[in-house]
């Protein structure tokens, strides 16, 4: 392996603070939507399916962000992975979907 | 090999570097996948039974914003400083690197101590694990995350632990690396646990 | 040291049996671990093999007392269990270890030790839940285990079951994940995914269906242990429980589970009549196409085994739509095996008999499938001798007679021997029509009204006869396997030996190193140029396959005794569990799953803390092995 030249080094460290920046935008955003959740449900008043549409909705979001920058499904060569957990995310979904909709006694 | 050299000749992704460390890196994500569904097939036999309290408590009685919410920060901020500690292995630091990790450890107990307590509380109150369907579908998925934790909780301190000697390597990075992707996983899936167990059942629906 | 007859039948006389034992129990090879599925599915096939001849011995005759009730149940659940779990999934196992890695160019799979830990697994929950014989009874909740059955008026053989399928469970779902980065990372240069056989095609999706369809049944699995162990409520409806939420786990599984079992079968159907038709296959993009296309349909299609359990006409009918679209899928197939043949210079050897024979027995089998697919018609069917008969058509006429294709076919490469044919014949033909004079007259016992289940009929039902014909045909089927039990002792002892393209036309890279594969298969990386490329190399020409890289040191991973230990841990965490009945001192049982958990996490740091830098085979020695081995 040949050591990396100053200009890829420099590179790399640009980068990194970029990440840094992602990951750190990506950590309020994430906290600022389970405050609105919270929020949403400890106000009164609300509509129930509403609220559970809304913190739903925000909580795929607030996933999103964990998967694609804190374990960096954005990042190249993660094609594979990105394949297979949507594939289970699927799976899991069509069960949770034929749970709430047709197990006879409800 | 001494350490010194590791550092200079390591390249910016080690945990990619050789074929072992790809077919971990991989690997373990297909493993998620499958953690994926065990996840949604709890999660689905959770909201099946959620309303079935057979004359127990119910969500809406038991559950407070308060303890939730922290559990919540506690779980996303051990998530930030584990993204912390692969930044310092990508860096070869292997001090800092721990030193996320130890952090990353330290939520995790607290987050399983908040945990241990809130179950104990549940129990006064008479939600026993066999009380109602909604008690043995509640536990169960809680716990099955609570399980995971103490577990990732074990991984990450005896990996840790093992920096000390064996440094940041082509071999030892993939290690790091999908532990991480695991802790991450983990609150992936509490994010889910708060919003469908807790909100919705302290929003009664 | 390769996988021959030689170190498989007799211990190396100079270091006797512990270092044979040692051997097999440490084993990482994938070569090794084939033979070690083969033979542990193989055992369990026996077993399995003798419930399927008790359960007709009692059918025989009406009113028959040979095995009532209690006994009749459980070896009837113990016959379909042990048939899908321990024979059907490590045979699959056994040949995707044995050609896949060859088929691709590696030299090893993505996670040796995983490999063996996942055998390990598998072989012990067969052990636990066939120790539940000698230990207070089998399991008789049928093969699905139907809460509330299964949880609250069956003994403690339903624990052997849930603890048992539990183990091997997690052994199978290791192997997936193994086989799927195997087939990810590891192929050869030139070898793209629109290049690899048939047979590492259906490999490839059938370890992504376990991947997705094991980890339900492992939380339906759970939820049984906790209602029965530790009053859970997930199927007792007095106290809020629902037992069709198993009904459904079981089948979001259990549906993917037969196209698991049955997609390696088409690949081996596709490679060997490919082969013995001297032909490229037919249509191969169509055939990768609908192979992932029943992938995808295999989780879409539970409910039609539920039609009865009155989920509504819309669901029924949504389901009976998504299940009869499967037909079309596997139809191409049908149809490009027959072009395959079509023009051929077809030579019919026992693989090829069995390939062949496979085609209108599966075709057979669909059609009753489509017939069960009408929501309307199952009503009718659904529970009696119907079903018996189709599940059988597709799960012995389609899944057993290809991997007994397969069996013939890759035993040369596995063993360096080929089976005897003469011998083979006689198992094939006693097998096959064996077979059908079993299950065909199933048909009308269903249609006559005959439920499946039951250990009895009375004499005035008109069912006398043809269940005395099915049961003569279930002694041809015997006859058949001892013939295939015999074949392959003769051939151990004095079987011929087979060169490295042991069928004259062999077209993927498992054929172009010598058989046996030696153990680090490929002395260089072979360079890809197509689909078929030892054919091609053949076509233009050359003796051997390009390599991809000058010859050197190749890199091998260490034996290890790790996951045979680490089995045993779970085994004790099982029966832990299993007697913590009400029987059994509950402490005392706890504290022993306790040990065997303490004893897993023990393994598991042990294996974190040492790193296995594995050894190197030598340039030198490969040379000299080159040189020895028959090609």
């Amino acid at each position: 392996m040949s050591k990396p030249s100053n200009t890829s080094l420099y590179m790399e460290r640009q980068k990194r603070k970029r990440e840094l920046t992602y990951y750190l935008v990506s950590f309020f955003m994430m906290l600022l939507l389970t405050g609105l959740s919270f929020a949403a449900v400890a106000m009164k008043g609300i509509e129930k399916h509403f609220t559970a549409f809304f913190i739903v909705t925000l909580a795929v979001i607030q996933v999103a962000f964990q998967l694609y920058y804190f374990m960096h499904l954005k990042d190249k060569n993660h094609g594979m992975p990105a394949l297979f957990i949507y594939s289970g995310a699927f799976v899991a979904f069509i069960t949770v979907l034929a749970f709430v909709s047709i197990v006879w006694i409800s | 090999m001494s350490k010194a050299e590791n550092v200079e000749t390591i390249p910016a992704h080690p945990e990619t570097a050789t074929l072992e460390g790809k077919n971990k890196f991989i690997g373990f994500w297909l493993f998620l996948g499958g953690e994926t569904v065990l996840f949604g097939t709890l999660f689905a036999t959770f909201l099946a039974l959620r309303n079935k309290t057979n004359g127990g408590p119910a969500a809406h009685d038991l559950f407070s914003l308060s303890t939730v919410f922290a559990a919540t920060v506690i779980l996303l901020v051990s998530s930030l400083t584990s993204v912390f500690a692969v930044m310092a292995m990508r860096d070869r630091a292997v001090g800092k690197m721990q030193f996320w990790f130890l952090i990353t450890v330290l939520l995790g107990i607290a987050f399983l101590v908040l945990e241990i307590t809130e179950f104990k509380e549940y129990l006064h109150e008479h939600l026993g694990y066999s009380t109602s369907a909604f008690s043995s579908s509640f536990y169960t998925l809680v716990g099955t995350h609570g399980c995971h934790v103490l577990f990732g909780v074990l991984w990450i301190s005896t990996i840790t632990i093992q920096a000390f000697k064996k440094g940041i390597t082509t071999v030892t990075a993939p290690k790091y690396y999908v532990a991480s992707l695991y802790w991450h996983f983990i609150d992936v899936v509490w994010v889910f646990i708060f919003t469908v167990v807790y909100l919705l059942g302290i929003a009664g629906r | 040291m390769s996988v021959n007859a030689e170190s498989l039948m007799q211990p190396n006389q100079k270091n006797g049996l512990f270092s044979w034992l040692k051997t097999w129990l440490t084993t990482v090879d994938h070569k090794k671990i084939a033979v070690l599925y083969l033979f542990g599915g193989g055992l369990f096939f026996l077993i399995g093999g003798i419930e399927a001849m008790l359960i007709r011995l009692q059918l025989t005759a009406p009113e028959n007392h040979f095995l009532t009730g209690s006994a009749y149940n459980q070896v009837l659940t113990m016959h379909g269990t042990t048939m899908i779990f321990f024979v059907a999934m490590p045979m699959i196992f056994a040949f995707m270890n044995a050609v896949v890695p060859l088929q691709i160019g590696a030299r090893d799979v993505a996670f040796p030790f995983v490999n063996a830990l996942g055998f390990w697994l598998f072989f012990l929950g067969g052990i636990i839940l066939n120790l539940s014989w000698f230990l207070g009874g089998a399991p008789e909740a049928g093969w699905t285990a139907y809460a509330p059955l299964s949880t609250e008026y069956l003994g403690r053989g339903m624990d052997f079951y849930v603890l048992g399928l539990q183990v091997a469970g997690a052994g199978t779902l290791m192997g997936g994940i193994n086989f799927l980065v195997t087939i990810i990372n590891m192929r050869a240069p030139g070898m793209t995914f629109m290049r690899m056989p048939l047979f590492t095609w259906t490999a490839f999706v059938t370890s992504a269906l376990i991947l997705f369809a094991f980890p339900a049944l492992t939380v339906g699995l759970f939820e049984i242990f906790f209602d029965r162990l530790f009053g859970g409520n997930f199927f007792n409806a007095t106290n809020g429980g629902n037992s069709i939420i198993f009904e459904h786990i079981f089948w979001i599984f259990g549906h993917p589970e037969v196209y698991i079992l049955i997609l390696p079968s088409f690949g081996i159907l596709s490679e060997v009549i490919s082969t013995f038709s001297k032909k490229r296959l037919f249509g191969y993009h169509s055939m990768v196409f609908a192979t992932i296309l029943i992938g995808f349909l295999a989780f879409m299609v539970w409910v039609h085994h539920m039609f009865t359990v009155g989920l509504g006409p819309i669901a029924n009918t949504i389901f009976a739509l998504a299940t009869m679209a499967i037909a079309v899928p596997t139809g191409i197939k049908i149809f490009n095996w027959i072009f395959t043949m079509w023009g051929g210079q077809i030579r019919f050897t026992t693989a090829n008999l069995y390939a062949v024979s496979f085609i209108p027995t599966f075709v057979m089998g669909g059609v009753t499938g489509v017939m069960l697919a009408i929501p309307a018609a199952d009503f009718q069917f659904q529970d009696s001798y119907f079903v018996v008969a189709h599940f059988h058509y597709v799960i012995v006429g389609g899944v057993i007679l290809g991997l007994f294709a397969g069996l013939y076919y890759w035993w040369p490469k596995m063993f360096g021997r080929c089976l005897n044919e003469t011998l083979g014949k006689i198992n094939f033909w006693f097998f096959f029509i064996g077979f059908h004079v079993t299950f065909f007259p199933q048909h009308f016992l269903g249609l006559m009204g005959m439920p499946r289940r039951y250990f009895t009929y009375l004499p005035g039902e008109h069912l006398t006869t043809l269940n005395v014909v099915s049961s003569i045909g279930a002694i041809g089927m015997a006859i058949g396997v001892i013939t295939l039990v015999v074949n392959i002792v003769y051939t151990f002892v004095k079987g011929e030996k087979a060169e490295g393209d042991a069928w004259g036309t062999g077209r993927t890279l498992e054929w172009s190193i010598p058989s046996p594969a030696p153990e680090y298969n490929f002395a260089q990386t072979p360079l890809v140029k197509g689909i078929d490329t030892y054919w091609k190399e053949k076509m233009d020409g050359n003796k051997k396959v390009t390599a991809a890289e000058p010859l050197g040191d190749v890199h091998m991973p260490s034996p290890s005794i790790m996951p045979f230990l680490m089995s045993i841990s779970l085994t004790i965490v099982s029966f832990g569990f299993i007697f913590s009945d009400k029987g059994v001192h509950r402490t005392v049982s706890f504290a022993v799953a306790g040990i065997g958990i303490a004893m897993m996490l023990g393994c598991m740091l042990v294996r974190s803390i040492k790193d296995d830098s594995g050894f190197h085979i030598h340039k030198e020695e490969i040379i000299e092995t080159e040189k020895g081995m028959s090609k």
